[in-house]
């Protein structure tokens, strides 16, 4: 087994395992910025489409809808290929930073930007089932109180919509981490892409001078085992959340 | 870079509207037959999962865990460099089938999982008490009930499906989304991009845009009667405690 052992050996070189944590960071930080900024959009867009139902803001629902249908039903890497062209760039962003090359944070704004735009239509949506959780009451209980609309958005009805949607937000999170694999088709800045880069170069480090089964198994199954992880620690703690709610539900706090 | 009401862009896109009914042809057919796999996976693992044996409930656990919590282009690279390095290569469009079908295998698992978790205990024991055997009792109690629970989300994941098969551009597919990207970036072709990637992302649009709302008017429906039955349990059981 000469091809596994020279395939393990390129596991221990530093450069390269340096160059595949890297990408995880980058992975994990797209993925954490852009389901930031995603709630932040997507609480808007839940809000808009909720609740601009008077005739004169009707038009805004229609397009925070519109908005959002689109982005679900079309996929990632459309837009991905979309914002590449079209989303303007900042000049002032146009250098090297990050250990990326003026090029590659140029490809890593437009593609973070399309996952930013994607991710925040779910999350809007997510955001949704958790605003119409809230009891109806709860709005009139507000109002009763002298709170103007906005005021009970913002004092009585997000804090608890958000309570409801945390554990669903996490899965996000996770459904994002594998999106964010998608920029692989454009970039070399995260896991995939990087794992996949050094699959195709595979030859300069195994020493047997060709690139064999082994290294693909090697390579692409370390990733496996990084993204697993990473997914499946987010997943157990949604798992513990569910399982053990913070706040007891309403009938179990009747009882 | 032509404008989105640039005529002769339109006119390219015309030209070679066969490129995009050939993506659509593809992505549909690749779905269809992802769909079966996943089905079939789906069904497998699920019942394994709901079966009571120990055993095959690890053995589900592990491929749900394993397949969702690792990204979709991943198993498709793994898949296709594996056979493609050991010499046994078995096409784009094959092995996109298998890594799409394995994995919204693992999604359709954990929604018939969910489905038939949700059915009562009793019914279970009831279709037993009877001497259904096992496939009798999933047969004729266990899935009539559950299919309602369980179509909604799978709807859903066809959707999704349908979006995933964008993921074969990575080896070099013939879907849709690669497609119209070899179409926007070819020698002959190149340039009119904003008309082909709206014509691509249109015939997504119309594809998903009926089965994501039938899935969403239907779950909206079930939620319902299912507070309606609440309601009326609640009532009922009321009656009988003040009498």
């Amino acid at each position: 087994m000469s091809t596994l052992e020279g395939s393990l050996s390129i596991l221990k070189n530093p450069a390269i395992l340096s160059y595949i944590f890297k990408g995880v960071a980058f992975t994990l930080i797209i993925s954490v910025v852009a389901v930031g900024i995603g709630v932040l959009l997507g609480s808007v867009l839940a809000l808009v489409r909720n609740y601009c139902t008077t005739k004169k803001t009707r038009i805004f629902k229609w397009l925070a809808t519109a908005y959002i249908e689109i982005f679900r039903n079309t996929p990632l890497l459309l837009w991905i290929f979309i914002c590449l062209v079209f989303f303007p760039f900042p000049e002032f962003l146009s250098k090297k930073m990050f250990g990326l090359t003026s090029v590659e944070v140029k490809l890593l704004f437009k593609g973070a930007t399309a996952l930013i735009l994607f991710t925040s239509s779910i999350i809007a949506e997510i955001v949704r089932g958790g605003l119409n959780s809230v009891a109806q009451g709860q709005f009139e209980a507000g109002h009763s109180q002298g709170f103007n609309t906005v005021q009970i958005m913002i004092y009585i009805i997000l804090p608890q919509a958000y309570r409801n949607i945390v554990p669903t937000l996490l899965s996000q999170v996770i459904t994002t981490i594998k999106d964010s694999s998608y920029l692989a088709n454009i970039a070399v800045i995260e896991l995939m892409s990087r794992v996949k880069t050094l699959l195709s170069a595979a030859n300069k480090y195994n020493g047997t001078g060709s690139v064999n089964v082994s290294d693909v198994f090697v390579l692409l199954g370390a990733a496996a085992i990084i993204y697993f992880i990473i997914n499946f620690t987010l997943s157990s703690i949604v798992r513990y959340m569910q399982k053990h709610p913070r706040i007891p539900k309403a009938a179990e706090r009747a009882a | 870079m032509d404008g989105l009401f640039s005529i002769t862009a339109w006119e390219k896109v015309w030209t070679y509207r066969s490129t995009f009914l050939l993506g659509l042809y593809n992505t549909s057919r690749m779905a269809l037959f992802a769909l079966i796999l996943s089905l079939v996976l789906g069904i497998i693992f699920g019942l394994m999962a709901t079966s009571g044996k120990k055993y095959l409930e690890v053995i589900s656990r592990v491929y749900v865990e394993v397949i969702q919590n690792t990204p979709l282009i991943l198993q498709l690279c793994f898949l296709y460099y594996a056979l493609a390095f050991s010499g046994k290569s078995l096409g784009i469009v094959v092995t996109g089938i298998i890594s799409l079908g394995i994995y919204h295998g693992a999604y359709m698992a954990e929604v018939v999982r969910a489905g038939i978790g949700a059915i009562p205990k009793g019914q279970f024991e009831a279709a037993e008490s009877q001497g259904f055997n096992y496939v009798e009792k999933m047969y004729f109690i266990i899935l009539p009930q559950s299919i309602k629970i369980i179509l909604p989300p799978m709807v859903n994941q066809i959707v999704n499906l349908i979006k995933n098969t964008s993921c074969l551009y990575i080896i070099g597919g013939a879907d849709l989304i690669s497609l119209t990207y070899s179409f926007v970036t070819g020698a002959t072709t190149g340039g009119a991009y904003a008309p082909a990637y709206l014509v691509s992302g249109l015939l997504f649009f119309i594809v998903c845009f009926p089965l994501s709302t039938l899935a969403s008017i239907w779950e909206n429906s079930l939620k319902k009667r299912e507070l309606k039955t609440a309601e009326a349990v609640k009532t009922i059981s009321e009656g009988v405690v003040t009498k």
